[in-house]
């Protein structure tokens, strides 16, 4: 018999019940939530008269609505009232429940994705579910890790399980050395651009391979965020030093005596060298140039010395069309350069690129140099209360206040525009989050996907620049 | 839930591929704290000209006349009919919340996003998966008969053209099995409530850091 897939055991390790009709209870392990998906859930619990099966295991903060500034007037200090209710509307359900959260003037608030792995809420060989399509970025931890709808949010609430049909297995192998100045942003989006917004539909990838090993937990936690824009829900890195240096000391972390019983069991979270893949999909790392996206699909994305494709040239007429109408949308010309794009502002955060070591590598770009006069504005929004106070203490907030970006407060923000920070209508960004479609970070908003030092790279010149020539 | 066992209604032919879950209901309303009232949003950046904002009566807003529910052909349409990769994106259940609520009951399309597919059976919602061939056939029928209806039987897992041409369609079976008879899936689950009791107790010895508070 063939060897196991590293989700192979995590289903096997959280299957409480096979049904014969072919689907499965799957235990959950930790439930993150948020104010945007959950009321309605907690709503159907009141009215179905149930309580939480586990209350433990479930960790609350919100995000998607605070604003980035006046923080501290909490919850008070949200402009919008119907925001404002959302925020409130979680306060109260988790101190009616006696759920664990983070509420908006508590340092450890932020991004529901960042502040897992930093608490060690988030911990190897988990399953984990959010209402949140980015929950596969708990998956570099090894877990098995996804977004679920507001009905399954009170399903897993109401019974701490999820009725699940097993995925199909696919490993991403991205093997040789990644370039200076290449990251993981620039990784995941060139698997996305290979195979496809869908390519990983039905799948749970496992992402592999010499250049995923090399790699920091938050690059990891980058490319397995981003595995549901190639439509998986799951993504995935097997355990290794790395990951288990990055969880101890964690405030959830297995305590003294748990520790070495946790390590040798996470030390079993990889996949078989025997183990079978229905698709292997395989990338050469040293291949790979800092990505730009030019279109309203994360997979419409091209290196930065490349150009905005020519519509005439894609065969497939659905594909065709798709590119005639993104860049009809994005504004721009086909065949032009990537570098001739010109931008009006720039963000840097999100759940894909807010973690510390991504405010690094920004500042690293952005140190003694000034943003361009042509953008209207640039800012940086750290993932967490945490990682604020980490690069306040590195100094990274005064690197980017001196080169004239805007250091915010914790939260979504721009990324999709819930609060008060979006896109006017026909701006171009370059933005460090993960989805560039219509609309997304603003009413008539153009998104391009970059990672956080592409992003400094072009705030200081007002269009993209390949960042290695600004490196040394 | 409400069941779903047959459905015969009006296509609404959705021309594009990669429909995304933003398109289908943009980020401002999602501050709703209610499962309800989402249908006159649906779609909102293609149906009307203007910026859409929460709690506003759309009934005086431009309309933009290309767009098709705009037109009085598809406007009492209850089966859509998209391009592959539909509702993708994000996990917001107002997607299918807002479909529902406009009055679609089923969407056929060559392939669905895996969160959205899932979230439309909880929803009362039928999407159909059918071969790139039968939805391209599908479109230019709709296109070319102007109340063109399908027939739609969830037990026999099969749609039926006003000609009588009829395609069969798979879907697993506990989600037809709960869709058929508009089943709240959480009672199901909680009839196994032992078994997760069990299996909570046995990782509780086994991995007890799972279980740990923060410190």
């Amino acid at each position: 018999m063939a060897g196991k897939t590293l989700y192979d055991k995590l289903w096997d390790d959280h299957l409480v019940k096979q049904r014969d009709d072919g689907s499965a209870l799957i235990y959950i392990d930790r439930h993150l939530l948020h104010e945007v998906t959950s009321p309605q859930a907690f709503e159907g619990l009141r009215l179905a008269g149930r309580k939480p099966w586990r209350i433990d295991a479930n960790i609350a903060t919100p995000d998607h609505n605070v604003p980035t500034t006046d923080r501290e007037r909490g919850v008070e200090g949200i402009v919008d009232p119907v925001s404002r209710i959302q925020v409130e509307t979680l306060d109260r359900n988790c101190d009616e429940f006696g759920i664990l959260e983070f509420k908006i003037k508590d340092q450890r608030q932020g991004i529901v994705h960042v502040i897992g792995p930093e608490q060690g809420a988030t911990l190897p060989g988990m399953s984990i579910v959010c209402g949140d399509s980015h929950t596969s970025t708990h998956g570099a931890f090894g877990c098995l890790a996804h977004g679920i709808g507001t009905s399954e949010v009170e399903h897993v609430l109401a019974t701490q399980c999820l009725v699940q049909q097993k995925m199909k297995n696919m490993l991403v192998k991205v093997d040789g050395k990644l370039g200076a100045g290449v990251t993981g942003k620039d990784v995941v989006l060139a698997i996305i651009g290979k195979i496809g917004t869908a390519g990983g539909t039905g799948y749970a990838i496992e992402f592999g391979g010499e250049a995923i090993h090399d790699l920091s937990m938050e690059a990891r936690m980058t490319i397995c965020n981003m595995a549901i824009e190639a439509g998986a829900r799951v993504g995935m890195v097997s355990v290794d030093d790395t990951t288990i240096d990055y969880v101890r000391g964690r405030p959830f972390a297995p305590s003294e005596e748990q520790w070495d019983a946790a390590v040798e069991y996470w030390r079993t979270l990889h996949s078989d060298a025997d183990a079978v893949f229905d698709k292997v999909v395989e990338l050469d790392g040293s291949e790979i140039q800092p990505q730009v996206s030019w279109g309203t699909s994360p997979e419409m994305v091209v290196g930065v010395e490349g150009n905005v494709p020519d519509p005439d040239r894609e065969e497939d007429p659905i594909k065709r069309e798709g590119i005639v109408r993104a860049l009809k949308y994005m504004g721009l010309q086909p065949n032009m350069k990537i570098s001739d794009i010109k931008l009006d502002r720039v963000f840097i955060g999100s759940c894909t690129n807010s973690r510390i070591e991504d405010l690094r590598e920004a500042a690293k770009v952005v140190k003694g140099r000034k943003v361009s006069p042509t953008l209207k504005q640039a800012m940086v929004v750290p993932g967490s209360g945490l990682v604020k106070a980490q690069a306040e203490q590195e100094g990274l907030d005064k690197i980017f206040i001196e080169a004239g970006l805007e250091w915010r407060d914790p939260g979504c923000s721009m990324c999709l525009a819930m609060n008060a920070d979006k896109l006017g209508q026909g701006e171009h960004c370059a933005s460090t989050s993960n989805r560039n479609f219509e609309g997304r970070q603003g009413f008539g908003g153009r998104t391009h996907l970059v990672s956080p030092a592409m992003a400094a790279a072009a705030a200081i010149n007002g269009h993209f620049v390949d960042v290695r020539d600004m490196m040394n | 839930m409400r069941a779903l066992q047959q459905h015969k209604g009006i296509v609404a032919p959705m021309d594009r591929s990669n429909v995304d879950t933003d398109m289908i209901i943009p980020k401002q309303f999602l501050k709703s704290i209610k499962r309800t009232g989402f249908g006159p949003n649906l779609f909102d950046e293609l149906r009307y000209l203007d910026e859409g904002k929460p709690d506003q009566d759309c009934a005086n807003r431009p309309l933009n006349p290309d767009f098709l529910l705009n037109q009085p052909r598809y406007r009492n349409a209850s089966v859509l009919l998209a391009r592959r990769n539909f509702g993708c994106g994000s996990s917001r259940e107002h997607a299918p919340w807002a479909l529902d609520d406009f009055g679609f009951r089923v969407i056929i399309a060559p392939s669905f996003a895996d969160i959205f597919y899932n979230n439309c059976f909880k929803n009362g919602l039928l999407p159909i998966v059918l071969s790139e061939e039968v939805v391209e056939k599908l479109f230019q029928e709709t296109y070319a008969n102007e109340g063109y209806q399908l027939d739609v039987d969830l037990e026999a897992k099969r749609v039926t053209t006003p000609s009588g041409e009829s395609f069969d369609f798979e879907v697993d079976d506990f989600r037809r099995h709960c869709l058929l008879n508009g089943l709240d899936d959480i009672g199901v689950t909680l009839e196994d409530a032992e078994q997760i009791r069990a299996y909570e107790e046995q990782r509780r010895e086994t991995a007890p850091w799972l279980f740990n508070a923060g410190r």
